[in-house]
């Protein structure tokens, strides 16, 4: 007679909280950086300076009770600034790399999961626009249809799309051959069902820390690009933008450049923690002893 | 054309497989996973279908239930051609017929509740109210043996290959299936818990009335479970008969060779020094003929030249041999 | 035995540190093997018996912390430097784990891996290494052994393999081999050849070796002494005729009726043991497998047996109520 083998006494392995105690102090100082910086770019709107006001008489003044990290070539108000520039890289950062993990992953889990002939349609798409230099490509496109902050971030959405469409089928590819696809398969779900309910959730946690990589990896291109100044086009300025600046003050205000530069750093740092935090929470369970 | 090869009357036969091949290509080439396989399982038996590794038993199994397309060949399910339904007729036919796997934990969703997973049959076969839902997955949650209470909001990492096993059991019996494909359901699991799920399968197979066709590698396991037993190799049928009299007294050369390689524990049999039979060879180039012939010591010229057809031998026992240990009755 | 043991475990424990706890995958562990005899050592997964013989070649987790000794060709590996111990692991020691895909290096051919280890032990020249080589593939009956040496891991089936892999094991006459459940990925076929092998091979060359199971269908003709493992601990040790005819611990017993046998009717319900292993995290008062025995009483719950002779001193178990009447081999 088959007989009761769970013990009563709440064998349970570990749970998502004692492992979440391991992440260390650097994981939830990551965490504090990139949630003060959300914050302080969504209500940029409430400083009291803007960051276009032009002060002629405060060019480069050091830091004062006034401008808390000073003021520009130009006397615009340095904190202002920056903070509006987190706007600027934080919207771009986030929004191209979703152009990427919804369109990128949507077609590398169907690429992995129906093989065949589509696959190798997906995959060679893919590779032909890797084969493109990114740069020049991001160039052409400024150049032919405008800089705005709307072309950049399509254009570098568009350049992440086969990096997502890799992962996600990487992923897929593993998990549609393991028994619980061709369970559900044998239950008589339909593919939509086992993409959505079966695939996806398992395929969802290593994108989605890949997501985050490719945030940081964005925020950074982004600046160089406006850096060179074929970014985000004046009055309308990201960290990048700032830094091009402040390469004419660099020997009298060498803080304009440093400050949006670590402030960049740090942002990115954190987003790459969190990534990498999260990809190893994702790895394989623990096996039998 | 292999006719009636099983004294079975065909509206008992609930399964049919008729001439059944099966091929896929790897790296450009063609692995002749099935050639030419017919058998019957009757309503209310459990057919144990036997074979080392690469013979072809999983993939019968997966063609049976259509997830692996057939080449040629028909499957009758209770006179139903499966090989011919598509769509929305075919996914309600799967709910009569069910598939348990070799590899307890990974048939589950690591990433969903035991109870949503039980519960998925039922939702697909379209059983809309949830209450209704729950009682059913608690019900076939303690047929197998599990207190529901403590494992329908856990994930399936949290328990061990037995109760995996249980749960993958329930959810093939939470529609009320009338046949189920036990594809090695207990070699990944320790000695204790084996026998533990093959009393359970037992269990159920009373219970609901069911079915079975049982694929293993383990010819003891497959004696223990099965009426009747079907010996496979390369991709062909080699012997079909009643277990007891298969095993006391088989007909082909390859399954006397199963029989004799099993370890017996029992420290006063010595094992028979084996005879060096080589290896298999690749279901890419099987051997013309009869595919056994490489390993066998009766072969002959004939065996390589014409396929050995299954004709009975002894009483419900039929041997795909030229030369086979029993002479033709 | 008149000979000194040749490996001698003594008193070796395994401890694992694990978010949930301490595990004890291996507790107080005495064995003794003697040169050119067979010891199987049978347990379910869990019981700790990888561990063990990880133990044994000192090839453990980093985290793992071992206590003991561990003597083999009467120098402790435990305290061997590191140096020395490299030179003695596949020289003296060898090892054939379970799985040959993994245990064997994919990118590398056949050859260069045999050689590999001869030049770097025997110290071969390159010809003699070769030749070596293809004798020694020879010997473990693959065919066409030079072509073989040219060809890579994945373009050989499971059983040649895992002759390959005994090959590079013996290649150096070790005087003792551990094989880790070496037949467990393979088909019953190619199961009974390979044993056979390794029983030739022993016998030739007057090895010890220890063959790590689950299953005691292959120790019962094969070997010259069995200990059984639960939860870390052995619990029986006998001669194996012994051991089979004259079982003493009910874990034995219940492990040996649970094994479908060929020769029973189909359709007889297993006798299963309940329950399951326990949780090496968890451990429990008492003997470990008194949730699940069915002779336990009193004593069994509140302290843990020793292992102990009481009839014939090769003959061991760690039980308050052993089995008296000889239990059946074989129904």
């Amino acid at each position: 007679m088959a007989s009761l083998e769970l013990s009563i006494d709440g064998d349970v392995a570990v749970s998502p909280i004692t492992r979440a105690s391991r992440l260390g102090a650097l994981f939830w100082g990551a965490i504090a950086w990139m949630i003060f910086v959300f914050v302080a770019a969504a209500f940029a709107n409430l400083l009291p300076f803007s960051p276009t006001d032009m002060d002629m008489l405060e060019r480069r003044a050091p830091a004062s009770a006034l401008h808390w990290l000073g003021t520009d070539g130009l006397g615009r108000d340095e904190l202002a600034r920056l903070i509006h520039g987190a706007r600027i890289s934080l919207t771009v950062g986030l929004c191209a790399p979703i152009i990427g993990i919804t369109i990128g992953g949507a077609l590398g889990m169907l690429a992995g999961y129906f093989r065949g002939r589509f696959e190798s349609l997906v995959v060679g798409s893919m590779d032909v626009l890797l084969a493109f230099p990114p740069l020049i490509l991001a160039l052409a496109v400024t150049a032919y249809l405008g800089q705005s902050i709307l072309n950049l971030t399509c254009i570098l959405g568009v350049l992440g799309i086969p990096a997502f469409m890799r992962v996600a089928r990487a992923a897929t590819l593993t998990l549609a051959r393991r028994e619980f696809v061709i369970a559900a398969q044998a239950l008589g779900a339909t593919h939509a069902r086992i993409l959505l309910r079966e695939l996806l959730p398992n395929v969802f946690l290593p994108l989605f820390a890949f997501f985050l990589l490719g945030v940081a990896v964005t925020i950074v291109v982004e600046g160089a690009l406006s850096f060179l100044g074929l970014g985000v086009p004046p009055p309308v300025s990201s960290w990048g933008s700032m830094i091009g600046e402040a390469r004419e003050s660099l020997e009298m205000a060498p803080r304009l450049a440093f400050i949006p530069a670590i402030t960049m750093f740090l942002t990115v740092l954190s987003f790459n923690l969190v990534g990498d935090t999260l990809r190893a929470f994702t790895d394989p369970r623990q096996g039998a002893l | 054309m292999m006719q009636d090869i099983q004294p079975i009357r065909s509206h008992d036969a609930l399964l049919r497989v008729e001439n059944l091949v099966v091929e896929y290509a790897v790296g450009g080439k063609t692995i002749h996973a099935v050639s030419d396989v017919s058998l019957q399982v009757a309503r209310g038996e459990t057919l144990g279908l036997v074979g080392e590794s690469g013979c072809g038993k999983s993939t019968l199994g997966r063609a049976v239930l259509q997830l692996r397309q057939a080449v040629s060949g028909r499957v009758l399910f209770d006179g139903q051609d499966l090989t011919a339904m598509r769509g929305d007729t075919l996914r309600r036919m799967r709910q009569r017929v069910q598939l348990i796997f070799q590899d307890p934990i990974a048939s589950l969703n690591p990433r969903r509740r035991i109870g949503d997973i039980i519960a998925e049959p039922l939702v697909i076969s379209g059983v809309k109210d949830p209450t209704r839902r729950q009682q059913l997955v608690c019900e076939v949650l303690s047929a197998v043996g599990l207190d529901p209470s403590l494992v329908i909001g856990r994930l399936p990492h949290e328990f061990s290959g037995g109760q995996c096993q249980r749960i993958c059991i329930a959810r093939a019996l939470v529609l009320n299936p009338e046949f189920i494909i036990c594809d090695e359901p207990v070699s990944a699991l320790d000695v204790s818990i084996r026998a533990q799920i093959l009393n359970l399968l037992e269990d159920m197979k009373a219970r609901y009335g069911l079915t079975l066709l049982f694929i293993a590698h383990d010819l003891a396991v497959v004696k223990a479970v099965s009426d009747r037993v079907a010996v496979m190799y390369l991709g062909r049928l080699c012997e079909v008969g009643p277990s007891e009299q298969l095993f006391a007294r088989p007909a082909h050369p390859y399954t006397a060779l199963l029989i004799e390689a099993i370890p017996v524990p029992d420290p006063d049999v010595r094992p028979a020094e084996s005879v060096p039979v080589g290896e298999p060879p690749s279901p890419i180039a099987p051997p013309s003929g009869c595919r056994f012939r490489t390993r066998c010591p009766r072969a002959d010229q004939r065996c390589s030249d014409e396929v050995p057809e299954l004709r009975p031998v002894a009483p419900e026992q039929f041997v795909a041999c030229h030369h086979p240990l029993i002479a033709a009755g | 035995m008149t000979e000194p043991a040749l490996l001698s475990v003594e008193d070796v424990s395994v401890d694992l540190p694990t978010p949930r706890g301490n595990l004890r995958a291996v507790d107080r562990v005495d064995l003794t093997i003697g040169a050119g005899r067979t010891l199987g050592i049978v347990g379910e997964s869990g019981c700790g018996k990888t561990m063990l013989s990880r133990a044994i070649l000192q090839l453990l987790p980093k985290k793992a912390r071992l206590s003991g000794r561990v003597m083999f060709d009467g120098q402790d590996l435990v305290r061997l430097a590191p140096e020395r111990l490299r030179r003695l692991r596949g020289r003296s020691l060898a090892v054939v784990f379970q799985d040959p895909m993994t245990s064997l290096n994919p990118v590398l051919t056949i050859g260069t891996q045999l050689i590999e280890t001869l030049q770097e032990h025997l110290e071969l020249d390159g010809n003699s290494a070769k030749r070596r080589s293809a004798e020694l593939l020879a010997a473990v009956g693959i065919p066409a052994p030079e072509q073989r040496l040219l060809q890579y891991p994945h373009q050989l089936s499971g059983g040649m393999r895992q002759r390959v892999a005994i090959a590079i094991a013996l290649s150096c006459e070790p005087k003792l081999l551990i094989a880790d459940e070496p037949t467990t990925a393979l088909d019953v076929t190619i199961q009974a050849q390979i044993l056979d092998l390794l029983a030739r091979e022993q016998r030739r060359r007057h090895m010890a070796m220890i063959l790590i199971t689950h299953d005691l269908g292959v120790v019962a003709g094969r070997t010259d002494e069995v200990a059984v493992m639960y939860a870390g601990r052995v619990v029986e040790r006998a001669p194996t005729p012994a051991l089979f005819k004259k079982m003493r611990m009910p874990y034995t017993e219940a492990l040996l009726a649970a094994i479908p046998k060929i020769d029973a009717a189909p359709h007889t319900p297993l006798p299963a043991i309940s329950g399951r292993p326990p949780d090496p995290t968890r451990p429990i008062q008492g003997c470990s497998f008194s949730p699940r025995c069915r002779y336990a009483a009193g004593p069994c719950y509140r302290e843990k047996p020793l292992l102990a002779a009481a009839e014939s001193p090769d003959h061991q178990y760690a039980c308050f109520h052993p089995i008296k009447a000889p239990a059946g081999v074989c129904a």
